[in-house]
């Protein structure tokens, strides 16, 4: 077996060090990297992606830690990849997301990934994907993803989730701004954190104003709750919203392949009774014995005999 | 494609201790320096500390102790570092350890020890110096 071949059945296998490798292949983006996708890719598919982003110190890494030990309860493994910018300057990264999330981190149900946004060529969307990727392979059942909701390559990044929770709090001056970045058209559900402060109703009476318009044509309505990390209250209701919108996403997909499956039949429908009726059609005029003769005698090839025989048929119709 | 391989660091601290100034001072000079450096907070037990360095897959665990619990903690860290297979981790420490405890802790296969007020270059430097390979 090469390394790469270990590295993935270890990640089948649930091997926590092989888990934790085979994202830092993807991190660094060598030669190898793509074998190792590949590899994964046929595995993935099964994890609920759920992404939490908004402003910096909104309580995102605190409040993840309530939902992860809500999905843990439910018997549900959970992984967690948590984003932090890299300094364009010096190249370094201080990745603090996981201090709110310690006391998980002996869990063996439970595996916490930070990483850095680096100046990556696929973008960090690309290599945040691919750590998914990994989790999702390895079983877990719910995988988080945290990236500060700053700019567009955030917005970018947090596109890899199927569920987007987007979170503010009151108090960090900038409600209304993480609005402004395109924060709201991305949020499945709405989180106003801090409950348990003051100003909490009002940022939330702003913020509901506003998801109203954006909601109007949207067949799954954007809900707004209030919850307080620090206590977990409004969590349990928080981990119930999010397993709405999973299921109204599978109702969505199975609807979507329902038209698909009937659009397939009803297109082979009329194709049948269209060719027997030109057929007989054909039949009755006596075209049909004319070409089939000419094909005997190999003086016509059958595609070039229907060829022919349609051309003339639908001329004559004009 | 990336050229050269970031540097990824935990930065931990065992025992009671209640504040973390030195820890995050030192975190800090190497982010400054170029690496990525992972921070755990305040009383993570050798259990959690050794876990989180795996899951992080770092290169270096740095760990900062004020208490004094060095001698009970630290075996418990390096026997935890075996056992999981993370032998291609460097491990150094900082904090207040006695003069006499360090050979012992060295020979329990952690790399430098630095004691208080030792300039924030040095460990930078220390750490770059003593990179471990990779397979
Ligand atoms: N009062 C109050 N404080 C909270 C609540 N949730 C989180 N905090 C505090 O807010 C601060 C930031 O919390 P984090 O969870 O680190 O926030 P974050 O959004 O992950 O921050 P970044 O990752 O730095 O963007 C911490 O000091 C938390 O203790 C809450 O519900 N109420
Ligand atoms: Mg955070």
């Amino acid at each position: 077996m090469t390394k790469i071949e270990e590295i993935v059945q270890g990640v089948l296998n649930g091997d926590r060090r092989s888990i934790a490798r085979a994202i830092t292949i993807i991190e660094n983006n060598t030669a190898e990297t793509q074998k190792l996708i590949a590899s994964i890719y046929p595995h993935t598919g099964k994890a609920h992606i759920i992404g939490i982003t908004g402003p910096g110190g909104s309580g995102k890494s605190t409040l993840i830690e309530k939902i992860i030990r809500k999905y843990r309860q439910k018997g549900k493994t959970v992984g967690v990849i948590a984003v932090d910018p890299t300094s364009p300057f010096t190249g370094g990264a201080f990745l603090g997301d996981r201090i709110r999330m310690q006391e998980l981190s002996t869990d063996q149900g439970v595996f916490i990934r930070s990483m850095a946004t680096r100046n990556y060529m696929g973008g960090i969307a690309k290599a945040t994907k691919d750590a998914v990727k990994v989790l999702d392979a390895t079983g877990k059942d719910i995988i988080i993803v945290e990236t500060v909701g700053a700019g567009q390559s955030e917005v970018e990044i947090i596109k890899v989730a199927q569920t987007i929770v987007v979170i503010c709090a009151p108090g960090l001056g900038d409600e209304i701004q993480a609005i402004k970045a395109g924060m709201m058209e991305i949020a499945d559900i709405f989180v106003v954190n801090k409950a348990d402060r003051e100003n909490a109703d009002k940022a939330l009476m702003d913020i509901q104003a506003m998801l109203q318009l954006n909601n109007k044509e949207k067949a799954w309505k954007t809900p707004i709750l209030k919850t307080a990390a620090l206590t977990g209250k409004g969590v349990l209701q928080l981990v119930e919203k999010i397993e709405e919108h999973k299921h109204f996403l599978e109702k969505e997909l199975e609807r979507k392949r329902s038209r698909e499956k009937a659009e397939a039949e009803l297109t082979e429908a009329i194709k049948e009774k269209v060719a027997t009726s030109i057929i007989e059609d054909l039949k009755r005029e006596g075209k049909f014995e004319e070409f089939l003769q000419k094909i005997l005698e190999k003086e016509m090839d059958p595609a070039s005999a229907a060829e022919k025989l349609l051309n003339e048929r639908f001329r004559k119709q004009v | 494609m990336q050229s050269k391989r970031k540097i990824r660091i935990l930065i931990a601290k065992p025992g009671l201790d209640s504040h973390d100034r030195g820890a995050k001072i030192v975190a800090r000079a190497l982010r400054d320096a170029g690496m990525e450096v992972i921070y755990t907070g305040l009383r993570q037990t050798p259990e959690q500390i050794v876990e989180t360095a795996l899951q992080e897959d770092v290169d270096v665990i740095g760990l900062s102790i004020l208490s004094g619990a060095h001698k009970t903690l630290f075996p418990r860290i390096m026997e935890l570092v075996k056992q999981k297979g993370l032998t291609d981790v460097m491990v150094f420490a900082g904090g207040i350890i006695p003069e006499e405890d360090i050979p012992e802790m060295k020979k329990l296969g952690i790399k430098e020890i630095f004691g208080p007020g030792t300039p924030t270059e040095t460990i930078v430097q220390f750490v770059f110096e003593h990179i471990p390979k990779r397979t």
